[in-house]
C-alpha cells in the first residue's frame, strides 16, 4: 500500500488538492498540508474544540478526523468566514464586544458560533451555551463571546 | 507521544461484502474505524494497539433507518446528530435521545456513531443504559453469515463482547414499546457538558391496569459492563403503581451491581447514588398518570 494518498477536499469554496499519509490528521493537513494556520490544535483529543471546522457541513473535531475519511469533503476553516476583506457578522461582534483575549480559542468559536446561528438564527443565552459547549476558553470567561453571539442574532431579527 | 504515521495504515472498502472479505482474510488485523471519536484519541496519544485500520464510514449498508410498525432498525454508522434527527426515536424512544444529548458536545454527537458507542465497551457509555431498557437486539455480520444478538447479552465482561473478530456491528434493533409506557433516563456526571458519568440509569416500564407488567432498567458505571438490573426489576414487576417495594428494589440493586473506586467517584458514592436515582425513578413511575 503506498504510504500517501492524494486527498481533493472542497476547502473555503476552492478545490483543493493535496498529498498526505491517509491517517493523517485533517487539522495537520490544512494547517501544514494547506497552509491554513487559523485552525488551532488545543488538546488533540476532541475536548477544546480549538481544531474546529465545518467538514460537510457539521462541525467536526478536525484532530479526530483521519484524511482519508474527509476524501472527496467540503470543508470550511475560520478563513473562509470573511468575504475578502470584509469580516462576516459574528467576526464583527467579536470584536465590537471584545469576545477574544489571548485569541487561541477564538477559530473555533466562531466556527461553532457560525454553525448554530446557521441552525438557530435567533439563540437564547442556553442555546448558545449548548451550541459552544464543545469550546472550551482559558480567558474570556465565556459572557462576552454568547454576548458576541446574541449580538448576531439581534441584527438578524432587526434586518 | 504522538503516533508515528508510517507504523499505520488505513484502507476505506466502498461495500460490506469487500468490508467482510477483508475481516475474513486476516481475522483480527483490521481494526474497524467509524466516527473516530475513541479511535482518534488513543491513536494521537500514540496508544492505540491496531496498526491497520478498516473506515467503515464508506459503507452504505451500514446507514439507514427502517422504521416498522412494531420496530426500529438503525444501522451502526448513525450519529448522535442523525439519532436527534428521527422523528421516531422522540416518539418511541426518548431515552435515547437523553442518551444522545448526554453524550459529548455538538462535535462529538456530529462524528460518534451508535455502533462505535457499543463496541468500544466503556461500562461509563451514555447509550447502552438506553439500549439495554428497550430491549434492544444487535446484528453480527461476517463472510460467515448474519446473526442476531440480545444486547443484554452482548456484553460479558470488561470490554469483552459477543463479537468475533471478522465480525462488524451491522444494526441495531429495537422493539417498539405497546401500550402505557414509562421511560426514565438519569446521567449524574460533574457537569452537563462533555462529563464521564458517574452513575447513569435508564427505565422502561409497561403498566397496565395501574400494574407495572414490565420493566426493564439499565444501568451505567456501576460494573465493568452496562448492565440490566435484573433483581430490582424483579421486585417490582407485578406490583401496583401505589405500592411499589421502593426500599426492596433499593436493596436488590446492590445486589445486582459491583461498583468500583476510580477517579471519578468511589464504589459507595456509586452504590447510594444508584439506590437514590433507582427510588426516584420509582416514584415517578408509582406518580404516572395511567389515564
Ligand atoms: C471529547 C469526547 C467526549 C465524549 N463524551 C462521551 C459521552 O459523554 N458519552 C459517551 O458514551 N461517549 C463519549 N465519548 C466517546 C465516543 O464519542 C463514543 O463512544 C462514540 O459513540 C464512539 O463512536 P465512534 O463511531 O466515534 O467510534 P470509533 O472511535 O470509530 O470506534 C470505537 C470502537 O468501536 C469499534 N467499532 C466502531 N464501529 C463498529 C462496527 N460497526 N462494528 C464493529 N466494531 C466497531 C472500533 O473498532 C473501536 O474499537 C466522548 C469522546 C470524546 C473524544
Ligand atoms: S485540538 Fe481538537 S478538540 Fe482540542
Ligand atoms: S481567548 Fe484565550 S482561550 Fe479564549
Amino acid at each position: 500500500m503506498p504510504e500517501t494518498i492524494t486527498l481533493t477536499l472542497q476547502v473555503n469554496g476552492a478545490r483543493r488538492t493535496v498529498d498526505t499519509h491517509p491517517m493523517a490528521r485533517l487539522l495537520d493537513v490544512l494547517r501544514d498540508g494547506l497552509r491554513l494556520t487559523g485552525t488551532k490544535e488545543g488538546c488533540g483529543e476532541g475536548e477544546c474544540g480549538a481544531c474546529s471546522v465545518l467538514l460537510n457541513g457539521r462541525v467536526v473535531n478536525s484532530c479526530l478526523v483521519p484524511a482519508l475519511q474527509a476524501q472527496d469533503g467540503v470543508v470550511v476553516t475560520v478563513e473562509g468566514l470573511a468575504e475578502g476583506e470584509a469580516l462576516s457578522p459574528i467576526q464583527d461582534a467579536f470584536l465590537v464586544h471584545n469576545a477574544a483575549q489571548c485569541g487561541f480559542c477564538t477559530p473555533g468559536m466562531l466556527i461553532a458560533a457560525d454553525d448554530l446561528l446557521r441552525r438557530c438564527p435567533n439563540p437564547d443565552k442556553e442555546q448558545v451555551q449548548a451550541g459552544l459547549a464543545g469550546n472550551l476558553c482559558r480567558c474570556t470567561g465565556y459572557s462576552k463571546i454568547v454576548d458576541a453571539v446574541r449580538s448576531v442574532a439581534r441584527q438578524g431579527e432587526v434586518r | 507521544m504522538r503516533a508515528f504515521l508510517p507504523d499505520y495504515a488505513i484502507q476505506a472498502p466502498g461495500t460490506l461484502d469487500e468490508a467482510l472479505r477483508m475481516l475474513a482474510a486476516e481475522p483480527g488485523a483490521w481494526t474497524p474505524i467509524a466516527g473516530g471519536t475513541d479511535l482518534m484519541v488513543l491513536f494521537n496519544a500514540g496508544r492505540l494497539p491496531g496498526r491497520r485500520l478498516l473506515d467503515l464510514s464508506r459503507i452504505y449498508e451500514l446507514r439507514g433507518i427502517e422504521d416498522d410498525p412494531s420496530r426500529l432498525s438503525l444501522g451502526s454508522l448513525i450519529t448522535y446528530t442523525e439519532l436527534l434527527e428521527q422523528r421516531a426515536v422522540h416518539q418511541f424512544f426518548p431515552n435515547l435521545v437523553k442518551s444522545a444529548r448526554a453524550t459529548g458536545a455538538l462535535a462529538i454527537q456530529n462524528r460518534g456513531t451508535l455502533g462505535g458507542n457499543i463496541v468500544n465497551a466503556s461500562p461509563a457509555a451514555d447509550t447502552p443504559p438506553s439500549l439495554l431498557a428497550y430491549g434492544a437486539e444487535v446484528q453480527l455480520v461476517s463472510a460467515r453469515g448474519s446473526r442476531w444478538v440480545a444486547y443484554d447479552a452482548f456484553h460479558q465482561g470488561y470490554k469483552k463482547m459477543d463479537l468475533a473478530p471478522d465480525e462488524l456491528v451491522a444494526r441495531i434493533r429495537l422493539p417498539k414499546p405497546q401500550g402505557l409506557g414509562f421511560h426514565f433516563y438519569r446521567k449524574v456526571g460533574t457537569r452537563q457538558a462533555q462529563a464521564i458519568s458517574k452513575v447513569c440509569l435508564a427505565a422502561y416500564a409497561r403498566i397496565q391496569d395501574r400494574v407495572v407488567t414490565e420493566l426493564r432498567v439499565g444501568l451505567g458505571s456501576v460494573a465493568p459492563v452496562p448492565l440490566r438490573a435484573r433483581r430490582a426489576e424483579a421486585a417490582v414487576v407485578g406490583r401496583a403503581l401505589d405500592a411499589l417495594p421502593i426500599e426492596e428494589a433499593r436493596r436488590a440493586v446492590l445486589e445486582d451491581i459491583s461498583p468500583i473506586d476510580d477517579i471519578r467517584a468511589s464504589a459507595h458514592y456509586r452504590q447510594v447514588v444508584t439506590g437514590n436515582v433507582l427510588a426516584q425513578m420509582l416514584k415517578e413511575l408509582g406518580a404516572a398518570r395511567t389515564a
